[in-house]
């Protein structure tokens, strides 16, 4: 785990570790930053997906609620009307899509980062209470076939770390 | 956002220069983490007692039934519904801020979009507070839910009024989710540097254990931009459904094609008019003029604007209706709401929600704050008044003469609405104290220091 002032530096660090075959990487940044997390090379976020299937599933309970209260389960016969009337029905399906959406969205982002978490090893890092203000860490996990504690401790301190030190599991 | 064009048109920044990540941190989360001020206690003081004053108004209301206030056949329709729509209509901005323009990616709105959703949920609570009160039983205004009951009875799902519990409902809990997403990288920020260890535990567990990894910033940053693309056509939905409460109805002057956009007009107006109300003397409270500078007062006015014209043709859109539909009832709504009973509340009305923010057309007014206060004032009066007219001019004299009578709010339909205001700020002084009231990972991300390694690496 090593720690950089400023994102630049950890930018340019990220590259560097990738191109020395480093492939275990994650860092940490008081605020998003599009480029570590481009330069650490991961893939799409699943998250839109999840979505997708909330939004559907919230359209669908949402009519067939109203098509079986209104329909199957109390019919109510004024004038003559269909019972199936189904424009009036959009938009209580419109809310519902949006909160089984949202929900979704919220509860997929917490299970995709694995949250709520209340302790996780990165936290005994010393300063590491720095990442929600100011201070920018770049960790290199220790099953990462290229790992090595003295060429790895190296390789960050070439690359202008602040403080490099090792996380205990 | 290049700093080039905006200097050069003599634009106020966005942030005041001079700021570092570590600055905005440490002068946002002070004041949540510093003593309270003596001023906080005062405000928080007067709001809590007018919250006592909204609970007796809820007991009396309770114990003796909705004959306390002057609701009465044939205005049936009365302070309640006035109030829902004012409040619910205030909290409209909150999301148009934080949604429609993240995602228009206007960065201005970084520094007002957190108490902005603040204020919309504290809003929607006041606002949700009348429905229920409104049917007279409160204690079963459950039945508005769809369950299985052993009266075997369904909601009706072809009613307006069934169609807002949806709105109102998925609203607020759709605001509180989004409010939500966005404080906990701030929760962790304020869990590393509270110094108290109560504090720590307490502000741990909403953080969730967040701790800035890049994969957790990505898979948040796509939820937060998803809950904005969800929340923008919420937002219109809700206050459209809202307008279709008095356009499906049959009464002139409600039973218009005009009242959904007007009434999301007029929605986002009143917001961005209480918007301004409270960040105008929060700015000068906290010192935060390096961060609500110049720049975000004059947009806000300019959207007020803009806002009101719309509102304005809304307006005259009811005034051509009128006479174009050769509709008698509807051609007497009108002339009934220009020199009926009711006509000073129809002229104030034009003067706040037309006249007054005209102002607004000239550049060292918007640069102003305390004269953008006083037109954001008027406005906030204005649509409470637009909601009077509509409500109670329209009901008070339909069809039938031999069925026309009077309205008018008693003691207990004022102490409510007053009521309701304290339970806003008493809310709005909690969340001050102790919740940022500016996200500070956003601020962060429109500093210079965050927009260097985009330009050193393209």
């Amino acid at each position: 785990m090593a720690e950089f002032s400023s994102p630049a530096a950890l930018i340019a660090a990220c590259k560097a570790t990738r191109e020395a075959g480093y492939t275990k990487l994650d860092a940490y940044t008081p605020y998003p930053i599009e480029e570590v997390w481009e330069a650490i090379g991961h893939h799409r976020s699943k998250l839109p997906l999840i979505v997708l299937a909330g939004g559907l599933a919230g359209a669908t309970a949402g009519f067939l609620l109203q098509y079986w209260a209104s329909v199957i389960e109390y019919p109510l016969n004024i004038g003559g009307r269909p019972l199936n009337s189904w424009v009036a029905f959009i938009v209580p399906t419109f809310e519902t899509t949006i909160l089984f959406a949202a929900f979704s969205a919220v509860l997929g982002m917490f299970a995709l980062n694995g949250l709520p978490r209340p302790y996780h090893p990165v936290f005994n890092v010393k300063n590491f209470s720095a990442a929600s203000r100011d201070s920018y860490f770049l960790m290199i996990g220790t099953n990462d076939p290229q790992f090595d504690s003295e060429k790895t401790r190296s390789l960050l301190e070439s690359l202008g770390a602040k403080e490099v030190s090792e996380v205990a599991e | 956002m290049s700093q080039g064009p905006d200097t050069l048109m003599g634009k106020p920044p966005v942030v005041a220069p001079g700021h570092t990540s570590g600055s905005v941190t440490d002068k946002i989360s002070s004041i949540v983490l510093e003593r309270t001020p003596r001023w906080w206690w005062v405000g928080f003081g007067i709001a809590f007692l007018l919250v006592q004053l909204l609970l007796l108004s809820l007991t009396k209301l309770v114990l003796e039934g909705t004959g306390i206030w002057g609701l009465n056949i044939p205005v049936g329709w009365g302070f309640a519904i006035i109030n829902f729509v004012w409040w619910i209509g205030i909290g409209h901005a909150g999301t148009l801020i934080s949604a429609i323009l993240l995602l228009l990616r206007q960065d201005w709105r970084t520094s007002i979009n957190r108490f902005a959703e603040a204020m919309t949920l504290f809003a929607v609570a006041c606002a949700g507070i009348f429905p229920l009160i409104h049917v007279g039983r409160p204690w079963l205004a459950y039945w508005l839910l769809p369950y299985p009951n052993t009266m075997g009875l369904w909601p009706q799902f072809r009613s307006p009024l069934i169609w807002d519990v949806f709105a109102v409902t998925t609203y607020a809990l759709v605001s509180l989710l989004f409010w939500y997403v966005g404080l906990i990288p701030d929760l962790a920020t304020l869990r590393d540097r509270s110094r108290r260890k109560w504090k720590k535990i307490v502000y741990g567990f909403g953080a969730m254990g967040w701790r800035g990894s890049a994969v957790h910033w990505h898979n948040y940053e796509v939820a937060y931009l998803l809950l904005a693309g969800l929340a923008t056509p919420l937002v219109v939905s809700v206050h459209t459904v809202v307008s279709f409460d008095f356009a499906v109805g049959q009464i002139a002057g409600w039973h218009a094609t005009i009242f959904p956009p007007y009434f999301v007009a007029g929605a986002i107006f009143a917001g961005f008019a209480m918007v301004l109300t409270l960040a105008i003397p929060l700015r000068a409270a906290f010192n935060l003029q390096d961060f609500i500078t110049l720049r975000h007062i004059q947009n806000m006015a300019k959207v007020m604007l803009a806002t009101g014209l719309i509102v304005a043709y809304g307006y005259m859109v009811e005034i051509f209706m009128a006479f174009y539909s050769g509709n008698q009832y509807e051609e007497f709504m009108l002339l009934n709401r220009i020199g009926g009973p009711y006509k000073y509340h129809w002229w104030a009305l034009l003067l706040c929600n037309v006249l007054a923010p005209q102002i607004l057309w000239i550049r060292a007014v918007r640069s102003r704050p305390w004269i953008v206060f006083l037109a954001a004032m008027f406005v906030n009066v204005g649509m409470w008044l637009e909601r009077f007219v509509i409500v109670v001019t329209s009901l008070h004299r339909d069809f039938l003469p031999s069925s026309w009578g009077m309205y008018s709010g008693t003691f207990w339909d004022w102490a409510t609405f007053v009521g309701t205001i304290g339970l806003f700020l008493a809310l709005l002084f909690l969340f001050l104290r102790f919740l940022p009231m500016i996200s500070i990972f956003e601020m962060r991300t429109i500093l210079p220091e965050a927009k260097r390694p985009k330009e050193s690496s393209s």
